[in-house]
């Protein structure tokens, strides 16, 4: 019943020389859109765009007197309001030679775009809409959000590969050696994640929490047996066996008996001496080239091969060092994939700026926000709803006080998160949707709810057994008796006749 | 997951019941006969009788002889009548005079301990050199527990005041964590005087010989000691101990190597600082077996140091014991309150410690616990090389369990990095205890070899371990004679006094290129080069034994007897004794006797029960006179429970946790300051202060106790006796509501119409 409506605030800057001819009213003024996003869901979820056009400022002149777009964007990020979800277009004539030939947009690092003008003001209005679509959110990345409350049809293949919104993640390097007789391998691994990953994570600390462990695993292996390829002289994972290499590896994982939060998986596998060279084969039969794979919502593998000794008289163990940032490289790219910000199929003339050392750049901060919010504010909704239901179906479960306080929090955190989406503060709407989650999550895990749940009816029915069958006995024989006079009855009139 | 869990426990608990009940009417064949005492009338009966089968009014039973002797008897074949004999006779011999309780109040000479204390002072002649070594000096000293609090005890004597327990030792001394973390230059036991040095030395020492400095950073390294028991069966204990080289993991990145990163996660996320669990199934037979290395309760002991930055100690307790449970796949989740102590002088940490607040310490016992293979599996995951290679090769689930006594344990300490002591480290034993009966499984010969035993054979050492050592025990037990051989020749003999016993072993080293130059694998043989005396048992300088008595359901009374056998030394022990709040101990009937007078400990603590929230706890000091019995009764009264409280089989009885008793045992023979690192033997985890004593801690029997016990199928019954009257109540006058009656005409005159057609009958005319 409620509105549920997703408002993003826009602005588009014109820059001298780049105002469209066809404009409805003189700059500045405002414009508000509305678009229904075509998820089968009850409540519908309408975006909002609200759009404030306006020339630029003197400041902003010079900052896009560059040679660059990169350079533009650097010195445009100061100039803007860091709030989360919000977005700033400049629109730049037609001749600007910021951007590159043949480039109409240009998304960089924060929060702005680059628009070439051109085409009168639908054109422009249409590129502004698909922009503001890849840097805040589209269909398919919210239904991708609800995608297990969506019909199977309607999703994607890859809608289901991100990792479900949570309060914090868990990621686990492990290094699986099978063969520590004949490779020792070590990893500097703290360096690697110093370097690559703690930077990403710095970054995507506004989503969730984070803890990574990294473990070296002995004698673990993969539980398929790689072909032998005579050609190459090499062994070779055919595509349709990768989804059984995953469970025997996984018992040695190790639970995260420690937390409850989901687990990231990133295995660098070293083939033991015998396997290796060890290449993955994609369904066409080319090896691929990263040599690594992911799991939806579970993480990625990588093998590593391990040259072999120029000279076979090599004294074992062989000492491996692995090049992290070779590894790294894969990881990390596996670590977006779960994330869901691969970069989508873009329009050819769209240009993104390489996210750089953050991994991310800051409207894909905000897209997995977009979608984080939605997605706990359904998960409230799921939770709550099935609780409902077990309440209905399980008469004798006690709700306590504390219990009912969690429910009316979590109901009032989704309402406050969902008035906040329609005003258009993403940071505010995803702290109250986390917090609806988690005093949600509480009610329904709350032990108090189990208590009493060991009496059922039907054992009570089973206990007076000695009851109801004695008595059924005179009344069911007397029912019988009825039933044979009344037939009697009626056979008595025939034979009269 | 909450009932599914529950579920699964509950499972276990019905098979723990099954498999006890089981084991119990296999218990009762067999066994060599021990008293039970009627009121003062000693039948003679089986103690699986005196279990299972005697009425309560005679459960005045003695000790649980099925833990004892059969733990696993399910899974034994029986061994013929034969070759039992030889067994009884020795039980008898060894059992009996302790196996019932003393009567008329005065304690009997012991024939057995008499013969081994002549034979303790025999070996002690054969070595004058030896006997007497340090004096009696200290025998009277009775160490005061109090004293722990000031700091400088008076200098007397460095060596010889024998010190109770390890609880009384001070460790207070070495460079903390803390200081070590921030770099600050502080030496170990800078600016002490000489006492404080002479006990810090003897634990640096350990801890530096702990810790070589070694270019990788973490370190395995894997022991198996075999020793043939004096009763004939084999002990083998494996050892695995790595270390991990890493400050307290207190950021959210940790790295790990060779140490498994769920329970390095586990000591980071809850601040533990020292943690040790062992889940045994049998009972450690002391008297027969001799000391064992490291000892532990039947069932599962979990107690743990937290950190002094702990605040809510409770709530991580709870929490460990928790998630414990889910990596052991064991019950630990019964861990509650209700079994939870705190001791204050039993348990301290063994590790490296900044004071010892026992508020941070935390203790628990379940005795019920039932060890199986589903409890090895994840405690083999946990190695690093898990049971692919090295010793851990050995451990087949099927062969473990087929053995008298079975006890892994797990303890995780921080202990110095390096020698100087400004790191710390974290180390992690891995221990696993398993004694086979290879004198019943072996045609009656004590002959014994790893493939006899494990079904398996040594192949290689674990490509990571820096060190792999299998070490045999082949000390001679007269000098002259060498009874036993073993095959192949070992690498090297190692002697070693452990114990306070001198021993021998042949060492077999996993990493040496030579042993496996002549054959693929190494199967140790050992073979007895002529049959040995079986009589010649030595008796152990300290034993204890526990038992209940009293008859009726109402109340009872626990006794436990200390046996010291030192021909000369006296010595304190403190006893720890955790019993559940349901036997409602009476404080005031706490009567402790040595010869026949009273002993009045040195130091008590008593914290009473409180229904449904705490056990009661009781730890005592006691001094204990050379060759002496000591006899500790206290009575109880067994409480009614609630329904619900009763489990699933209530008649099976409850049990009541072993006692424990710590104890600085005198050494006979001198010990001189060995290489701990070198020692096979588990003496570092337990170092010894000086020369002349080494600690133990023993357990006793774990109890098991009648209560009084509702009739659960009454409310059942009442309600189907209940309904039955009523259904007939109810079909009556059903009947009489629904049936339709019918006044029937009486024939007139029927009597004399009657009358008239019988004496027609007679005339043959037809009737009327």
């Amino acid at each position: 019943s409620a509105q549920f409506q997703l408002a993003v605030p826009v602005a588009v800057v014109f820059a001298p020389g780049s105002v469209p001819g066809d404009l409805p009213r003189p700059l500045p003024f405002r414009d508000v859109q509305e678009m229904e996003i075509s998820v089968n869901l009850r409540p519908s979820i309408t975006s909002r765009y609200e759009t404030v056009y306006r020339r630029t400022t003197a400041q902003e002149e010079a900052a896009l007197d560059v040679a660059t777009a990169r350079e533009a964007d650097a010195a445009l990020h100061p100039l803007q309001d860091a709030l989360l979800g919000s977005l700033t277009m400049y629109v730049v004539p037609e001749t600007s030679s910021l951007l590159p030939q043949g480039i109409n947009v240009y998304v960089g690092k924060h929060r702005s775009a680059l628009v070439r003008a051109g085409g009168g003001l639908a054109a422009l209005r249409t590129r502004l809409q698909q922009l503001t679509q890849v840097m805040s959110f589209t269909a398919s990345s919210i239904s991708a959000a609800l995608s297990d409350r969506v019909p199977n049809g309607q999703l994607g293949p890859d809608a289901r590969r991100h990792l479900k919104s949570s309060l914090g993640y868990e990621i686990t390097f492990s290094l699986l050696n099978p063969d520590p007789k004949s490779h020792a391998v070590d990893w500097d691994i703290e360096d690697a994640v110093n370097r690559y990953v703690q930077p990403v994570l710095d970054k995507l600390s506004l989503v969730a929490n984070f803890s990574v462990d990294s473990q070296i695993l002995y004698y673990a292996v993969l539980g398929v047996t790689p072909r032998f390829d005579k050609e190459s002289s090499s062994f070779l994972l055919s595509a349709h066996s990768l989804p059984h290499v995953i469970n025997p590896v996984e018992a040695r994982l190790g639970s995260s008996a420690a937390s409850l939060y989901p687990v990231l998986n990133f295995l660098l596998y070293v083939p033991e001496r015998s396997h290796s060279p060890l290449y993955i084969q994609d369904k066409d039969g080319a090896p691929v080239s990263t040599n690594a794979f992911h799991s939806p919502r579970w993480g990625g593998i990588m093998v590593y091969n391990v040259e072999a000794p120029a000279s076979p008289q090599v004294s074992l163990p062989l000492h491996v060092d692995v090049d992290m940032v070779r590894v790294m490289e894969v990881f990390l790219a596996q670590l977006r994939l779960l994330f869901g910000l691969s970069r989508e199929e873009l329009p050819p003339d769209f240009l993104l700026e390489s996210p750089g050392n953050e991994g991310l750049a800051d409207w894909e901060l905000d897209r997995l926000l977009w979608a984080h919010t939605v997605e706990n504010i359904a998960t409230v909704s799921t939770t709550l709803t099935s609780l409902a239901q077990l309440l209905d179906k399980i008469g004798n479960i006690v709700i306590k006080d504390d219990v009912a306080s969690e429910v009316y929090q979590a109901v009032a955190s989704a309402q406050s998160a969902m008035a906040e989406l329609a005003a258009g503060h993403l940071h505010l709407a995803f702290q109250a949707s986390k917090e609806a989650v988690t005093s949600s999550e509480r009610a329904f895990f709350d032990p108090s709810l189990l208590h009493l749940l060991y009496f059922p009816d039907d054992q009570k029915f089973a206990i007076y057994i000695p009851l109801f069958l004695p008595m059924a006995v005179p009344i069911l024989l007397s029912l019988a008796k009825i039933v044979r006079e009344a037939r009697q009855r009626k056979k008595e009139p025939t034979k009269m006749d | 997951m909450l009932p599914s869990g529950k579920e699964t426990s509950r499972r276990k608990g019905e098979q723990t019941t099954a498999g006890r009940a089981e084991r119990g009417s296999h218990a009762g064949d067999g066994c060599s006969p021990c008293r039970v005492l009627v009121q003062g009338k000693a039948l003679q009966g089986t103690p699986g009788e005196g279990l299972w089968l005697v009425a309560p009014a005679v459960r005045r039973l003695v000790f649980d002889p099925s833990r004892s002797r059969f733990p696993l008897l399910p899974l034994l074949a029986q061994p013929a009548q034969g070759e039992r004999g030889c067994w009884s006779r020795q039980r008898r011999n060894h059992e009996e005079p302790s196996g019932s309780p003393p009567q008329n109040g005065r304690p009997r000479s012991q024939p057995g301990g008499s013969r081994c204390q002549m034979l303790a002072l025999g070996r002690a002649r054969a070595r004058p050199g030896r006997l007497f070594p340090r004096s009696r000096r200290g025998a009277g000293s009775r160490p005061a527990p109090r004293s722990r609090s000031s700091a400088r005890r008076p200098r007397q004597r460095k060596t010889l005041r024998p010190r109770a327990g390890p609880g009384l030792r001070r460790r207070v001394s070495m460079a903390t964590p803390e200081a070590a973390a921030i770099g600050r230059k502080r030496k170990p036991a800078e600016g002490r005087e000489g006492a404080g040095m002479a006990a810090v030395l003897p634990l640096l020492l350990l801890l530096a010989a702990a810790g070589p400095g070694r270019a990788r950073r973490d370190a395995l390294r894997e022991e198996l000691l075999l020793s043939p028991l004096p009763a004939g069966d084999v002990a083998a204990t494996f050892q695995f101990r790595t270390r991990w080289d890493a400050d307290l993991p207190r950021g959210a990145v940790s790295h790990y190597r060779l140490f498994p990163k769920a329970l390095g996660r586990l000591v980071a996320a809850l601040g533990v600082r020292e943690l040790h669990l062992a889940l045994t199934q049998g009972f450690w037979r002391t008297r027969a077996w001799g000391q064992p290395p490291l000892q532990a309760p039947a069932g599962a002991e979990l107690w743990v140091w937290f950190q002094p930055t702990v605040t809510d100690v409770d709530k991580a307790w709870k929490e460990l014991s928790n998630i414990l449970s889910g990596i052991f796949c064991a019950s630990l989740n019964f861990i509650d309150s209700t079994n939870t102590v705190t001791p204050t002088a039993s348990f301290k940490p063994l590790g490296l410690a900044n004071g010892t607040d026992h508020h941070l310490l935390r203790y628990a016992v379940l005795p019920r616990e039932v060890v199986c293979t589903e409890n090895l599996t994840p405690w083999k995951k946990l190695l690093p090389c898990g049971s692919k290679a090295g010793l851990a090769v050995l451990l087949k689930a099927e062969r473990l369990f087929h053995s008298s006594y079975h006890s892994q344990a797990v303890h995780i300490r921080p202990i110095c990095r390096d020698a100087s002591c400004l790191a710390v480290s974290w180390e992690l034993r891995q221990t696993l205890t398993v004694v086979f009966d290879t004198f019943s499984s072996g045609q009656g010969k004590k002959d014994w070899s790893l493939f006899k035993m494990f079904s398996r054979t040594l192949t290689d050492a674990c490509p990571l371990a820096s060190q792999s050592k299998v070490y045999v025990d082949i000390s001679p037990k007269n000098k002259e004679k060498e009874l036993l051989e073993v095959t192949p020749p070992p690498t090297s003999v190692h002697e070693a006094i452990v114990q306070g016993d001198e021993r021998t072993y042949a060492v077999y080293d996993l990493l040496s290129p030579s042993l496996f130059n002549t054959s693929r694998s190494l199967n140790v043989q050992l073979k007895w080069k002529r049959p040995q005396d079986s009589s010649e048992l030595p008796t152990p300088i300290l034993h204890a034994q526990r038992y209940v008595s009293g008859y009726g359901l109402q109340t009872g009374e626990i006794s436990t007897l200390i046996y010291n056998t030192h021909p000369y030394r006296a010595f304190p022990v403190i006893l720890l004794e955790t019993v559940p709040w349901y036997l409602r101990l009476y404080v005031h009937t706490l009567t402790i006797i040595t010869k026949g007078k009273e002993n009045k400990p040195s130091y008590i603590h008593y914290q009473p029960a409180q229904d449904r929230r705490r056990p009661h706890l009781l730890e005592m000091l006691i001094q204990l006179p050379a060759n002496s019995v000591t006899k500790i009764t206290i009575q109880f009264e067994r409480a009614l429970l609630k329904w619900t409280e009763y489990t699933p089989d209530p008649n099976h009885g409850f049990y009541i946790s072993s006692s424990v008793l710590s104890a600085l045992v005198p050494s006979v023979i001198a010990m001189k300051d060995v290489d701990v690192e070198q020692s096979p033997l588990f003496t570092s985890l337990f170092p010894s202060s000086d020369g002349s004593s080494y600690f133990m801690r023993l357990y006793t029997e774990p109890l098991l106790v009648n209560l009084p016990t509702p009739d659960f199928s009454m409310p059942y019954n009442v309600i189907c006796l209940t309904c039955t009257v009523v259904a007939v109540c109810y079909g009556s006058f059903y009947n009489l509501l629904t049936r339709t009656f019918h006044v029937e005409e009486p024939s007139r005159g029927g009597l004399a119409k009657r009358l008239a057609n019988i004496i027609r009958k007679f005339r043959g005319v037809p009737p009327l």
